[in-house]
């Protein structure tokens, strides 16, 4: 205490110091996140290429950028692309996942020891696992091939990577097997928060393992199920480092996605502004998604 | 019959180990290929046999002299943006989670938002705030960069940990005196040690694994992490199979690493739940 002036700088200083917590993770994530978005949208209209960066010149176009990239005959089959490789690598992930989170349910001798080493594949970089499917989906040496030949399963090998639409199915498959750890862990865990005297009392009642799958399990499981199945629809769509590792977006463009077609255009043409315009396409395309799907959960939840 | 139900509840509890272990090798198994092929010698065909029954460490000799400087520039990022990360978002998740402010769920809510966001969204726009700026091809634009993924998800962890705290405690800190600072700093920091640790180590395997910002955000080869290293090189050497295998054995260290030190931390998490 100094003065007369204390009292009111104390209160002052007492009314900012809580905010003073938190202003600098808000303005963090105000400038990597909320200055992209803004940015990005604006750059969508406008001719934003390798000359602006010397000129600073980046005049307005209006809608161009989009009527060139949404009326191209790529964009129609990159749509599907990433329709088809986020299908199904959800729907496989899931399955997958809950079939071992179910398996991983009972207890038994290094039950949690297992399941912990489960989540390995989800915690590699994608990098790695990317290049290690790679070089085991080799058409001529890779060990995938070697083994469907030694078992006499194909005659001369599958072009995993070579093959149009193969090359779809195996970055698909590659996702699933990253996916399926995320899967079990939240699953698991889901599975845990139901209670067991509700498996009990059907028991007693007469109810085998499905009906009570049916009518105690997944009921009760559907909080977990959204979560993982709107997370896995979210960071599906944004994969990139699979696609580009495993096939590069080839082969002959089968496996460019929204993603890596927005990746391609601002940095390996210097499209920005046309990148930009695909990254926007891209986000409307999450958030319709995740709002579609969130209200088919509410409405089956209420039914 | 003295056990019967017993023995037999053992005996399928033994064969579900056995299944249990089947499975966990099926998924496991790239990750052994991996291993297998980093330990077979130089040569332009990559005919690994199943088992390195000679293990050669060339693979990894070579890897290191190429890859070195990458894997020191990922070490000083992920540890830059594990600080960074922490720093804002453990001051952050306190306020949020006990300072009753106005535009909490806001600030809430925009975190969860920020997961919605594709990384090439924010790259695109970075790139060329970064040309402005100076920050392409440099560690502390990767630091920051990378944090997109740590920031959130450390308030995630952290805020819902600290909601938890007792509120009890930290008024007893206050009455002796403590001012918001000191309270965070000696009492609240200690008490969310497991879950800061957690927010950490998942920090550090972000920033490690990121592969887009490097791509992006990097264009010469004077800063970059060693999972971009790893990609250029399988461009260029796939005659060196042992060498680029090697390559993602060392970038899959950390992530082995955390399986076994996160085990220690979320089963000390539980016992400490249990006990409260």
């Amino acid at each position: 205490m100094t003065g007369p002036s204390a009292a009111p700088r104390t209160r002052l200083r007492e009314l900012l110091a809580p905010w003073l917590f938190v202003v600098p993770a808000a303005v963090y994530l105000l400038l990597f996140f909320g200055y992209p978005i803004v940015k990005n949208l604006g750059m969508s209209f406008q001719q934003y290429t390798t000359a602006t960066f010397y000129t600073g010149a980046a005049p307005f176009v209006g809608l161009r950028n989009y009527a060139e990239i949404l009326s191209s005959g790529l964009f129609s089959r990159a749509l599907l692309t990433t329709v088809l490789f986020t299908a199904g690598s959800v729907a496989g992930q899931f399955v997958l996942g809950l079939a071992l989170a179910l398996f991983f349910r009972r207890s038994f001798p290094l039950g949690g020891l297992l399941r912990s080493l489960l989540l390995l594949p989800w915690l590699l970089p994608l990098v790695v696992s990317a290049t290690t499917w790679k070089w085991m989906l080799d058409a001529d040496d890779g060990v995938v091939n070697n083994a469907l030949r030694a078992l006499h399963l194909v005659p001369s090998g599958i072009p995993w990577l070579t093959g149009t639409s193969q090359a779809l199915v195996s970055v698909t498959l590659v996702n699933i097997w990253v996916g399926i750890p995320f899967n079990t862990a939240i699953l698991y865990s889901g599975l845990r928060n139901i209670p067991a005297q509700l498996y009990e009392a059907a028991e007693l009642d007469g109810a085998g393992p499905v009906a009570s799958f049916r009518h105690i399990t997944w009921p009760l499981l559907r909080p977990a199920v959204s979560v993982v199945l709107v997370l896995g629809v979210v960071y599906t769509l944004k994969v990139l480092d699979i696609i580009l590792v495993v096939t590069g977006g080839g082969p002959a463009d089968a496996t460019q996605t929204l993603a890596t077609r927005s990746y391609e255009l601002s940095f390996q043409r210097f499209e920005f502004g046309r990148g930009a315009a695909m990254g926007n396409v891209l986000i409307v395309l999450s958030l319709v998604l995740a709002l579609v799907f969130l209200r088919a959960d509410r409405r089956a939840a209420h039914a | 019959m003295r056990g019967g139900p017993v023995r037999r509840g053992r005996r399928r509890g033994l064969l579900a180990t056995v299944v249990g272990t089947v499975l966990l090798a099926v998924m496991l198994f790239p990750v052994y290929w991996m291993v297998n092929a980093s330990l077979q010698p130089t040569g332009t065909t990559l005919r690994a046999g199943w088992f390195p029954s000679h293990p050669d460490f060339s693979g990894y000799a070579t890897a290191l002299r190429d890859q070195g400087p990458n894997l020191v520039t990922s070490l000083v990022v992920a540890l830059g943006s594990v600080a960074f990360s922490l720093g804002l978002a453990a001051p952050a998740s306190y306020a949020l989670a006990r300072f009753s402010l106005r535009g909490t769920s806001l600030v809430l809510f925009g975190v969860l938002i920020t997961q919605m966001v594709p990384g090439i969204v924010v790259a695109n726009a970075l790139y060329s705030a970064y040309n402005d700026l100076g920050l392409l091809n440099s560690r502390l634009g990767l630091v920051l960069a990378d944090s997109t993924a740590g920031v959130p998800f450390a308030v995630i962890i952290l805020h819902s940990f600290m909601r938890g705290i007792p509120r009890e405690i930290i008024e007893a800190a206050r009455m002796d005196g403590a001012g918001r600072l000191r309270t965070f700093r000696a009492v609240v920091l200690p008490l969310s040690r497991n879950a800061l640790i957690t927010a950490a180590l998942f920090t550090f395997l972000f920033t490690w694994s990121d592969f887009l910002f490097g791509l992006t955000l990097t264009t010469t080869e004077a800063v970059r992490p060693l999972t971009l290293g790893l990609y250029e090189y399988l461009g260029a050497h796939t005659t060196q199979w042992n060498a680029v295998m090697a390559t993602a054995v060392l970038a899959a260290v950390p992530a082995a690493v955390l399986l076994v030190v996160a085990q220690r931390f979320l089963t000390a998490d539980a016992t400490s739940g249990a006990l409260r």
